[in-house]
């Protein structure tokens, strides 16, 4: 896994908020079938390196290679249809639409995504309340349906920004065992996560984001040999 | 026959004419309302629209001999064509500013249209004779209910209903009123959403001219006439809820009711009734009737 070329490569990415510079030249790679995570605190840039990617940044410099293409530059739709999809952190699940609608909103772009039967056994829950509106779920299903909208559309680049923020532990744990089985289907997955354990039962390699840069980067192997090593850039 | 002094036929013949121009009120602000909605553009230039797709019609049955029949979809696809290319010239540019900025360009978009035709067909009416298949009346015995009226009425019922059911049950409808809470996202997920405004911007623009096209026999086909029609139908639209269906629909034929029923009862008002009912229903429901609140 860890010889397969990079899917994105990330290198001198700046992006801007007005006149407020938020990067400041984050290079990073995510490699096919992997699960790489963003940790790093409040404020310091995760959601916006994921916005950037997306071609939802007013301003961005830099250069991002997704499967060898550049994106930056691209609509958002454009470069979904490449294959990137996001889940963002705010879930956006929409109030005026049902939980199928929502489900069906994004446009499929190429085959291997799950089909309707997967995403229901997987979710079963979903299921059940396909006809009731977006926003009456709970929190958790809410994210679980903000995860699977993007699983059907063939994206190969899932970004999932905090998906345990604001959830149960029994929840957190379910969506990591989504987050699991995903993986297992060849779904590459990069992950803004705060919460380190949650990260550390699904991420293969770490990056650590601070002030709009990468200041360090490891694996799973040498969490698991120092299992502080993350906590140091978190903890206040 | 009289109830409380007032004759029972005054009253049901004026009911009527209230009950029709509720139907242009209706489909006007159903499509302002589903441009809003969408785009958060307040479409001023929606009653030059209206005016144009009345004018198209004429034109083609004065240049071209083409009927009323090809007339109602010829023109409002004329018209929606043209709206596609304001809408990528111009409108586009103002998504991201304040609202008053897309006032002030659609407004001016509207007067010069407006001005053109006006050079070039003076202000005067134009004649547009009722088709040959609609013309004559059903005899309700206390009136006479012409079938062109009845054919308005049916029209706009019918295009509510379709815009409806495209806007609440269609998978192009839910993208819609996804972009309408959160259009980045909806992009991010992948969907086109500069396409979508602009086949909305036109989708609007075809109801506008669809009601000129209907209007033109009743109305004389004028360059103005839509000038004041579009300020009664934006006291509709506020009325009713600034992007919402159902409060388009309910709050066109309503006020075209209570707007026929004050011309019995209180002549005197009944031009100003509907901005009455408008400043009660903002002291009440500043959303108006079925606007979200959020």
């Amino acid at each position: 896994m860890s010889s397969a070329a990079p899917l994105l490569t990330v290198s001198g990415l700046k992006a801007w908020y007005g006149e407020s510079q938020a990067l400041h030249g984050v290079a990073f790679d995510v490699r096919e079938g992997e699960v790489a995570t963003l940790v790093g605190r409040n404020g310091a840039g995760k959601t916006t390196i994921l916005k950037s990617i997306m071609g939802l940044m007013p301003r961005a410099t830099g250069e991002i290679r997704f499967n060898q293409k550049k994106t930056l530059g691209l609509r958002p739709d454009e470069v979904a249809a490449l294959g990137i999809a996001l889940c963002p952190e705010e879930r956006a699940i929409f109030a005026s639409l049902s939980v199928w609608e929502n489900l069906l909103l994004p446009p499929t772009i190429a085959g291997g995504g799950f089909t309707i039967d997967e995403i229901f056994s997987l979710f079963p829950n979903l299921k059940e309340r396909r006809d009731a509106g977006g926003t009456t779920l709970s929190g958790g299903e809410q994210q679980m349906l903000a995860i699977a909208r993007i699983l059907r559309t063939g994206a190969r680049l899932l970004m999932l920004d905090e998906p345990s923020e604001g959830l149960a532990p029994v929840v957190v744990k379910q969506i990591a065992q989504t987050i699991g089985a995903i993986k297992a289907r060849g779904f590459t997955i990069l992950l803004v996560e705060q919460n380190v354990n949650f990260a550390r039962s699904i991420s293969d390699r770490y990056y650590v984001v601070e002030m709009g840069s990468i200041i360090d980067q490891c694996t799973r192997s040498d969490v698991e040999a120092d299992p502080a090593r993350l906590e140091k850039y978190i903890t206040v | 026959m009289t109830i409380f002094g007032i004759s029972v036929v005054l009253l049901l013949s004026q009911l009527l004419l209230g009950l029709i121009n509720g139907a242009f009120y209706a489909v006007l602000s159903l499509g302002l309302s589903v441009i809003f909605g969408t785009l958060g553009i307040i479409n001023f230039a929606h009653g030059a629209l209206f005016m144009m797709g009345a004018f198209i019609a004429w034109m083609l049955l004065e240049w071209l001999g083409i009927g009323y029949w090809p007339a109602i979809v010829l023109s409002p696809l004329i018209v929606g064509a043209f709206a596609l290319v304001l809408e990528q010239v111009l409108i586009r540019r103002l998504y991201k500013l304040d609202h008053v900025y897309a006032f002030l360009l659609t407004f001016g978009v509207a007067m010069m249209i407006e001005s053109l035709f006006q050079n070039a067909f003076g202000s005067a009416g134009k004649p547009y004779a009722v088709p040959p298949s609609l013309r004559g009346a059903l005899d309700l015995d206390f009136m006479f209910l012409p079938y062109y009226r009845l054919w308005i009425v049916v029209a706009s019922l019918v295009l509510c209903v379709v815009t409806w059911f495209a806007i609440e049950r269609t998978s192009l409808g839910a993208k819609l009123r996804a972009a309408t809470e959160n259009a980045p996202i909806v992009q991010a997920l992948g969907v086109n959403v500069p396409r979508m405004m602009t086949l909305t911007y036109a989708g609007g623009a075809v109801l506008a001219a669809i009601a000129g096209v209907l209007a033109a026999p009743i109305y004389s086909v004028s360059p103005h006439m839509g000038t004041d029609l579009v300020i009664v139908v934006f006291a509709v639209v506020v009325i009713g809820g600034m992007g919402s269906i159902k409060g388009s629909v309910i709050a066109g034929f309503g006020l075209g009711i209570i707007e026929g029923i004050t011309r019995v009862v209180y002549p005197e008002s009944s031009s100003t009734v509907i901005f009455l009912v408008m400043a009660i229903v903002l002291l009440v429901r500043p959303r108006g009737l079925f606007g979200r609140t959020s």
